[in-house]
């Protein structure tokens, strides 16, 4: 499996740009399921079909990673950039950037900064070696974005990586569609959105055509395990996390127990997320239609949205556990 | 002249009713169809021969402006803003006041009055007021009721040769573009949407868009040029004369790329000067159109205008005609060769 | 049951956002006894409806009021026993410090909410408000029984009795929308009296406190011809002007901006007019703040309208507001109804 992070993490895809990362997925989904479909934004929908189609599961995992967007290629070659999603400015000084999958860029402000928190993208700018504008012009050109350029790092238990959020979603869904044996209980949705770091836009319009009777979003969420760390008590490789707040959704009560109920069971060992900012697809889902009854799986990792996130082997596969579980389940008190 | 009438047109965001009337009678000869909506949306329909692609350009009615919230003891007008507006720009300004357009002044204390200090800093609303001329408040409260609209006070007027300055090109220029549009034959349908309430939310476009469910969407606007003095070339967003600006991304929307795509080769092939929106931040009603139910592959075209949300802007009208005639001539592309709708498998 | 005695078990009972289905029997209990058919939907949003007699019974009016209210939830459990928390929804830090609360794990236990003693806080700190990172709720318990009762997510309400004051004046925690809720109930009492033609859905609505999230999802179910929201709104008091206020006890105030359907405003202060009940306006330069934010921009759009509950001392525990103003509103509402017919709805699209 840490291969299969590996190839993820280190696709090129910030929102809006998701092409590689969706095909790359769909190649290793597409024999495993009996459909499979690409919507106007980008979402990659496959359906499992399960014992008995009276309902749909929906499950969401992003494949957009945040990153740059080039505004302007001024006359000596540097690049102006704007932000695609929550990437800090001070994150990024220093950072190596890929425009495009392939150009290398390097990051740096212009002058001095005094108080470093007030830094803006517009002091920054990014330098990809080019000596003149038509140089540059031939590589990246307004409207091109660029990802953190970094590759996977394998710590043992722990790896780390950019995009972690939220290709290790991606991977849990994959993965659970490997380790499925049997149909699932109910048809089953693998939906892997697009532009969930812009505002949960892929989310919104997919779960429109599909009108699930149940969403589970896949994402990583926060730790509180390092050294002065914001309050949080999940921790990394203490288990899954099942989302009972974040900034977006309220999990439905149902959903939350199902999922508890469940992990106590089959003596999975899990988490309790109570995430004070940020959101996740889930927030989408919920409050398409007629409203539908959603929560979130969520793998521990720290350091989101840096260059360097962490996560743990173990959550992912205790992750991938529950979700086959839940799958396969009856889905217990869920649809009374 | 079309752009003059409804420049000066009054139609804060809830009340657009003076604008809708001009709108009305401009097309009523023209379309198969003229509609309001449950919000105030005037929707414009020609069914064309052919059924599909269903194609829905959006423009807004709606402008920034004021809404009188109180009336004090002196027969002054306190406000508070509809739609983003700077609070900078509305001390020592003209406005005009209800249906009626009664003339009143936001006015400020004289400078000799005021201590060196004051000058730093920006008024806030709970300072400003507008002056009708009333006696008291008695006289006030007999012409004006709470909650009626002011707006600013501004002339259309020829600057140079293709310049002009007024209020509120954001959005009468995209009216103005669609009125043209709507006024032409194609042979498809096309649904002019004549949207309310952009300022405050994208409000009449999120509806509208529910209810038609287009194959595709053009936003028609007008939007930032800061090309002038202590502005960097990168802060410019887009410049005056150099054609109708094309939105890759915004704040709300990540221009659906095929789309965007073909109206840089109608411009290209057509000869049609355009560029591109430098800047990423920002909304428009593009940015529900396009994520309404499954979807909706959405682009924007815009007039660049400097001092975009203030009483006295400014547009280049070669910018305005170009951008209508790109719009028409990807509709006649459209005629020619539908829309494929290619990353949909 | 008196109004009076619904809206005082309701402000005393349970039902923080999210977590509102306890109360939500309490009040499909009453709204049972004055309506046709009641059901929940997926986020709990519960639907009632009392059927008009006649012709026009397909069209629709939604009054909606939100049955949740603002509270906390439990983040960590410290050493000791001490319980950390988030809010959930619009909480004032400054009125936590010294408040008791519930705090309902496996058992619900009683607390109160401690920070640092001003007795040990420097000069500067005592100058400043109290901030929420460094409260804390205390149970009076060990680390060891916190740990077998509750856990992280579980959901903290405020403790507060209602009660009377002078001027058949009301006070008590979640006024905020319970009000709302009673109006609603008074009138389908009221429409017990009268004959309406159109079906009427008295929907007590979710999630309202974090981000009109249940308006949003049972208007696309209901997909009424008119929906109107019953909130509360600011009333008057030293620092609160006119401006941004209604009077408190001066009748309900009718909404009017992005968010109101002029034909709708016209008709109820008409009626208000006619029938002399006292009413205020509400102008609102923002369609943002109550769930006719959401009702109106659902599907197709739909003709929306706020009526609102003055109320002093907002997300406090100590709200205040009077029931002369919610039986006014619901009398308005109730004649408001009686009064829809077919031609005025579709009038609601002709502008």
């Amino acid at each position: 499996m840490k291969e299969l992070i590996r190839e993820l993490v280190e696709t090129y895809g910030p929102s809006g740009h998701e092409d590689r990362v969706r095909e790359l997925i769909k190649a290793k989904i597409e024999d495993k399921v009996d459909e499979i479909r690409t919507d106007s934004l980008g979402n990659l929908i496959a359906l499992k079909k399960g014992k008995d189609s009276s309902k749909r599961v929906m499950l969401a995992a992003h494949m957009d990673e945040i990153g740059l967007i080039a505004t302007h290629i001024d006359d000596n070659g540097f690049i102006r950039f704007s932000n695609v999603g929550g990437i800090s400015p001070y994150m990024l000084l220093g950072a190596r950037v890929l425009f495009n999958g392939e150009t290398v860029g390097v990051i740096d402000k212009e002058g001095k900064v005094d108080d470093i928190s007030k830094l803006k993208h517009e002091k920054l700018y990014a330098d990809i070696g080019a000596t003149s504008k038509e140089e540059a012009e031939s590589k990246v050109k307004v409207g091109d974005t660029a990802s953190y350029y970094r590759q996977m790092d394998d710590l043992g238990d722990r790896l780390v990586s950019k995009a972690m959020d939220d290709r290790i979603g991606c991977i849990v869904l994959v993965e659970t569609l490997n380790r499925l044996e049997n149909p699932p209980t109910y048809d089953t949705y693998f939906v892997f959105t697009v532009q969930e770091e812009v505002g949960l836009r892929g989310a919104k319009t997919s779960s429109f055509g599909i009108n699930p009777d149940l969403g589970i979003a896949v994402d990583v969420t926060l730790t509180g395990d390092m050294p002065e760390a914001k309050r949080m008590e999940v921790g990394l490789g203490k288990g899954p996390a099942i989302k009972i707040k974040d900034r977006s959704v309220l999990v439905h009560p149902k959903v939350k127990n199902l999922m508890i109920d469940l992990a106590e069971e089959k003596n999975i060992p899990y988490q309790l997320e109570v995430l004070v900012a940020g959101g996740t697809d889930a927030g989408a889902i919920h409050l398409t239609r007629e409203g539908i009854r959603s929560g979130a799986l969520s793998i521990p990792c720290r350091y989101v949205h840096s260059p360097s996130e962490m996560i743990d082997i173990n959550d992912i596969d205790n992750g991938i556990e529950l979700l086959t579980e839940l799958l396969e389940s009856s889905y217990t008190g869920l649809f009374e | 002249m079309l752009l003059k009438r409804l420049s000066e047109a009054i139609g804060v965001s809830s009340k657009e009713d003076e604008v809708r009337d001009i709108i009305r009678k401009e097309l009523v000869n023209y379309v198969d169809e003229l509609r309001t909506d449950a919000l105030g949306n005037l929707i414009a329909y020609k069914k064309g021969k052919k059924s599909s692609p269903r194609l829905m350009i959006a423009a807004h009615m709606d402008e920034i402006g004021l809404m009188i919230t109180d009336i004090t003891d002196d027969g002054l007008l306190s406000f508070k803003p509809v739609g983003g507006i700077d609070k900078r720009v509305l001390v020592s300004k003209r406005v005009l006041v209800g249906d009626d357009k009664i003339p009143g002044v936001i006015g400020a204390k004289a400078i000799h009055l005021q201590k060196p200090n004051e000058r730093k800093k920006p008024l806030d609303y709970k300072q400003l007021y507008i002056d009708i001329g009333s006696k008291d408040k008695k006289e006030s409260e007999s012409l004006i009721e709470l909650g009626t609209m002011a707006s600013f006070d501004s002339k259309y007027e020829q600057l140079g040769k293709d310049t002009v300055k007024g209020k509120a090109f954001d959005d009468r220029v995209g009216c103005a573009a669609l009125i043209e549009l709507m006024k032409k034959d194609y042979d498809f349908p096309i649904y002019g949407v004549f949207t309310v309430q952009e300022e405050v939310g994208a409000r009449g476009a999120t509806v509208a868009a529910y209810d038609i469910e287009p194959d595709l969407a053009l936003v028609l606007e007008g939007t930032t040029a800061a090309d002038i003095p202590d502005i960097k070339e990168e802060g410019h967003v887009t410049r005056l004369g150099s054609g109708p600006a094309l939105t890759f991304r915004d704040g709300a929307m990540i221009t659906y790329k095929p789309l965007l795509d073909m109206i840089i080769e109608v411009a290209e092939d057509n000869q049609i000067k355009y560029q591109l929106r430098k800047f990423t931040k920002a909304g428009t009603d593009g940015g529900k159109i396009h994520l309404t139910q499954e979807g909706i592959p959405t682009a924007v075209i815009s007039v660049p205008c400097r001092y975009i949300h203030s009483p006295a802007a400014i547009m280049n009208l070669k910018d305005y005609q170009a951008m209508i005639d790109l719009t028409d001539k990807f509709c006649q592309d459209i005629e020619k060769g539908g829309f494929a709708n290619e990353r949909v498998d | 049951m008196e109004g009076k005695r619904f809206v005082a078990e309701l402000s005393n009972a349970v039902g923080v956002s999210g977590y509102e289905q306890k109360i939500s029997k309490q009040v499909a209990q009453e709204f049972d006894k004055y309506t046709d058919e009641i059901e929940y939907d997926a986020l709990g949003n519960l639907i009632s409806c009392k059927r008009g007699t006649g012709n026009f019974s397909e069209l629709k009016i939604m009054l909606a009021a939100h049955m949740d209210e603002i509270g906390l939830m439990v983040t960590k459990i410290e050493e000791g026993g001490f319980l950390r928390f988030t809010p959930v929804g619009g909480v004032d830090q400054r009125t936590l410090v010294g408040q008791e609360v519930m705090v309902h794990g496996k058992a619900s236990l009683q607390g109160v909410i401690g920070a640092k003693p001003p007795h040990i806080q420097s000069a500067k700190e005592v100058t400043k408000a109290y901030k929420m990172e460094d409260m804390y709720i205390d149970l009076g318990l060990t680390e060891k029984e916190v740990n077998s009762q509750i856990r992280v997510g579980d959901i903290v309400s405020i403790k507060r009795e209602f009660c009377d004051l002078k001027n058949d004046r009301v006070t008590g925690k979640a006024l905020d929308d319970r009000a709302g809720v009673l109006m609603i109930l008074e009138t389908l009492k009221n429409l017990t009296k009268l004959k309406h033609q159109i079906d009427v859905y008295g929907v007590a609505t979710v999630q309202e406190e974090v981000g009109v999230r249940g308006a949003i999802t049972s208007t696309y179910g209901i997909v009424p011809d008119i929906g109107i929201a019953i909130d509360v709104c600011h009333a008057t008091m030293p620092g609160v002007s006119k401006e941004d206020a209604a009077e408190l006890g001066k009748g309900p105030a009718i909404g009017f901006g992005p968010h109101v359907h002029p034909k709708i405003f016209k008709k109820l202060t008409e009626i208000a007019k006619e029938l002399d009940i006292p009413y205020q306006i509400e102008p609102s330069n923002r369609p943002g703040g109550t769930d006719a934010y959401a009702i109106q921009v659902t599907r197709a759009g739909i003709p929306t309208a706020l009526l609102s509950i003055p109320l002093r001392y907002m997300h406090t525990s100590v709200e205040t507001a009077s029931l002369d103003d919610i039986k006014r509103g619901a009398r308005l509402l109730a004649h408001f109804i009686v009064e829809i017919n077919a031609e005025f709805v579709e009038g609601l699209r002709c502008f």
